[in-house]
């Protein structure tokens, strides 16, 4: 190259090494300029990271500590007489005896035995309002659990009105105007005394975690919501992913590449896109006023967001499978495998750890999904524990959305903490997916 | 273009037909045109291939000498847009027509790919798998006799033979190349296309592929694609010069070599093109 430019040009030697010299600084300049652009990018780079994970440590750090006081629960500790003219006068341990019988009057007497000087109507029904509904109902079960504890005196912990249990942390304090909160003075007396004394004690809150929803913030769980959620989860997975797969695999696989399939490529990709809601109302008008399928339900709930899934693990598939070198299905065609052998022996299994990324990423998206929900009913106040996908059920979504609501003030770190509960399962899922696909991908 | 590919067929099939009266015609071809879509990738076509020999197929890039090897075992069938024309029997059957299964067809006509690409499993899978899907072998004494008849086929059984477990993407790129013909041989097939087999491999590991087709050949009917002129004359028995779709002159591969017929065959091998 060079020759030909000297020997046309009759460039001496001297301008050639001008040339050079003054080429080799132009680059050392642009040089400069790239080093620095580089160094900028990169900053804006670690700018954008820091950012982000300075909005996720904010956004953990406000959910875990308004959250932190629903794990604990202020409990009183009563001796209680499980008084058989009470409970059951005339001795027949009859079963409907039981379960009516006034418990409340039992702890009631027990908590006012406490303040002997207490004789007031009103003063009584303040004091009371120390004990949570919940305390009645307990030794209820107990009693009809086990009818022999009539006549014994129990000592038992029972659980504190979700009011109390607030000025117990601390979140109402005597520094508010006694008219602008649900504790007055005297009662605050009554329970600082109740705490002189020992009896008042913070524990561990077991019933978030065993218990649904209830009216009453100190009684009120979220193992309803999560085992709606589980069991909608189970619907959607074993909807979707079947389904989801097939299609990619026919579409990827076997389909013929004309307009008609085309078409459906691009339907899929809108479907993606549509707003959740839409779903929502689809299966309220197909599943349920069509197919008559019960109300808030995880079976319904499950159908639905199994529709809003399937887009994503449909493409996700796809591009899996896409991903798989063609080179494999030569090699397996080439060897006189059928069409079906190649997919199922040879590119299946090799796009299998992406089909999984993309179905776990549906379904955590799915996890969240709360508008659609609230269409078919699943956003009804249920206080039983679902124990199939038929019986009615919310799920976490939705009682976040229930309890953000409430206007108890309890309900307020019980919200940030069904908060976590989801997190928690998100992580697990995600934690899945990467097992899964550790499990499945092929280190060679 | 009509009259020169009369000539040529006439000119090439007489000294042929003469030199191996004996031996078995295996692919007989005629007519041969590939479309893809509106292009024409093949023009008539008409070569045949001897039994236990190997047949060289050369020309410069774009010449349909793949497009041709694909056609011998239906591996066009894949691309939608693909149409083949024209007569292709092997052993007097037409399989192109609806009677053959190309499952089976491909069972009797093994190919060997230009990159490497065994299966990522272990070796031993890599060969086990054909037989197993063919119904050949069931027991694991008579799959394991395969494996190691085909390893030791493609010689490629003392490198291997302690690490059958291992997977075989691990190899090195020519021990890969010799474990996809043994896969190939597993099924024992009657022909083996290879499309273009050392274009990926470095001189040495091409040596021994060459040295092995040459053993295979005793066995195995062989039709290989390839660039390299000199591996064409190293290998082969026979040579098709293709050039833009035609087959140009087909004949001994000394003859091609040392007096072609064709200017354009001429041109080629003396590396005026391609």
């Amino acid at each position: 190259m060079t020759d030909a430019v000297m020997t046309d040009v009759q460039t001496p030697d001297q301008m050639r090494r001008d040339r050079a010299a003054h080429a080799s600084d132009a680059v050392r300049r642009s040089l400069k300029k790239r080093y620095a652009a580089e160094a900028r990018f990169r900053a804006y780079g670690i700018g954008a990271v820091g950012l982000a994970l300075a909005c996720i440590v904010i956004l953990f750090s406000t959910i875990i500590s308004s959250g932190l006081p629903a794990f604990t629960q202020s409990a009183i500790t009563l001796n209680v007489e499980l008084k058989q003219d009470v409970i059951d006068p005339e001795g027949t341990r009859d079963k409907s005896t039981l379960i009516n019988a006034n418990y409340r009057k039992l702890v009631f007497d027990t908590l006012l035995a406490e303040f002997p000087d207490v004789t007031s109507r009103r003063d009584k029904r303040a004091l009371t309002a120390i004990l949570s509904s919940g305390a009645a109902y307990q030794i209820q079960q107990m009693v009809t659990a086990d009818p022999s504890l009539i006549g014994q005196t129990l000592e038992l912990s029972l659980p504190v009105a979700a009011d109390f249990d607030l000025y117990n942390k601390g979140v109402i304090t005597k520094e508010t105007d006694e008219s602008d909160r649900r504790v007055s003075n005297q009662q605050m007396a009554w329970f600082d005394t109740l705490k002189e004394r020992g009896i008042i004690e913070s524990e561990f809150n077991t019933t978030f975690f065993t218990n649904a929803d209830s009216r009453e913030p100190e009684l009120a769980g979220i193992l309803g919501a999560a085992m709606g959620s589980l069991f909608t989860m189970l619907v959607t997975l074993a909807l979707s992913f079947p389904i989801g797969v097939c299609a990619a695999v026919y579409l990827e696989e076997f389909a013929p590449k004309n307009r008609l399939t085309q078409i459906i490529e691009v339907n899929i990709n809108n479907l993606a896109a549509v707003p959740s809601i839409v779903f929502g109302l689809l299966g309220l008008a197909v599943f349920i006023n069509f197919f008559g399928l019960p109300r808030s339900a995880p079976l319904v709930g499950g159908m639905v967001l199994a529709l809003m899934t399937l887009p994503t693990i449909i493409i996700a598939s796809r591009a899996a499978l896409k991903a798989v070198p063609p080179s494999i299905r030569e090699a397996a065609l080439g060897l006189g495998a059928s069409r079906m052998q190649v997919v199922t022996h040879h590119v299946l299994p090799l796009a299998m750890p992406g089909i999984l990324t993309g179905t776990i990423i549906g379904m955590a998206q799915a996890l969240g999904e709360t508008a659609p929900l609230l269409m078919i009913g699943m956003v009804a106040f249920i206080v039983d524990i679902p124990g199939s996908i038929t019986d009615p059920a919310t799920v976490l979504p939705v009682q976040v959305y229930l309890w953000a609501d409430s206007p108890e003030r309890a309900f307020v770190a019980r919200t940030s903490a069904a908060i976590m509960v989801l997190l928690t399962f998100l992580i697990f899922m995600n934690a899945l997916a990467v097992l899964l696909r550790k499990k499945f991908e092929r280190r060679w | 273009m009509g009259e020169i590919d009369m000539s040529n067929s006439v000119q090439v099939t007489a000294p042929v037909a003469s030199a191996d009266a004996a031996r078995e015609t295996k692919f007989h071809t005629r007519g041969v045109q590939v479309f893809y879509g509106e292009k024409q990738a093949l023009f008539d076509v008409d070569l045949d291939i001897y039994e236990n020999e190997v047949t060289a197929l050369i020309g410069p890039s774009g010449c349909g000498k793949s497009t041709y090897l694909r056609t011998l075992n239906r591996m066009n069938d894949t691309i939608d847009i693909c149409r083949v024309k024209g007569k292709i029997e092997l052993d007097g059957t037409d399989i192109y027509s609806d009677k053959i299964d190309v499952v089976h067809l491909r069972a009797r006509v093994g190919m060997v790919f230009q990159k490497p690409n065994p299966f990522p499993k272990s070796i031993y899978e890599n060969i086990a798998y054909g037989p197993r899907i063919h119904g050949i072998a069931t027991s694991k004494e008579d799959i394991d006799q395969i494996v190691e008849e085909s390893l030791t086929k493609a010689s490629l059984w003392e490198e291997v033979k302690d690490r059958l477990e291992e997977p075989g993407t691990g190899l090195s790129g020519g021990q890969q190349q010799r474990l996809c013909i043994a896969r190939a041989i597993a099924v024992q097939p009657e022909v083996i296309l290879m499309d273009e087999p050392c274009s990926a491999l470095d001189p040495i590991a091409t040596a021994r592929i060459e040295e092995l087709i040459d053993e295979l050949r005793d066995n195995f009917t062989i039709v290989i694609v390839t660039h390299s002129m000199q591996q064409a004359a190293r290998v082969s028995q026979r040579t098709a010069f293709f050039h833009l779709g035609d087959l140009v002159e087909v004949g001994e591969t000394g003859k091609i070599f040392t007096t072609p017929r064709d200017q354009r065959t001429q041109d080629y091998i003396t590396g005026r093109f391609g």
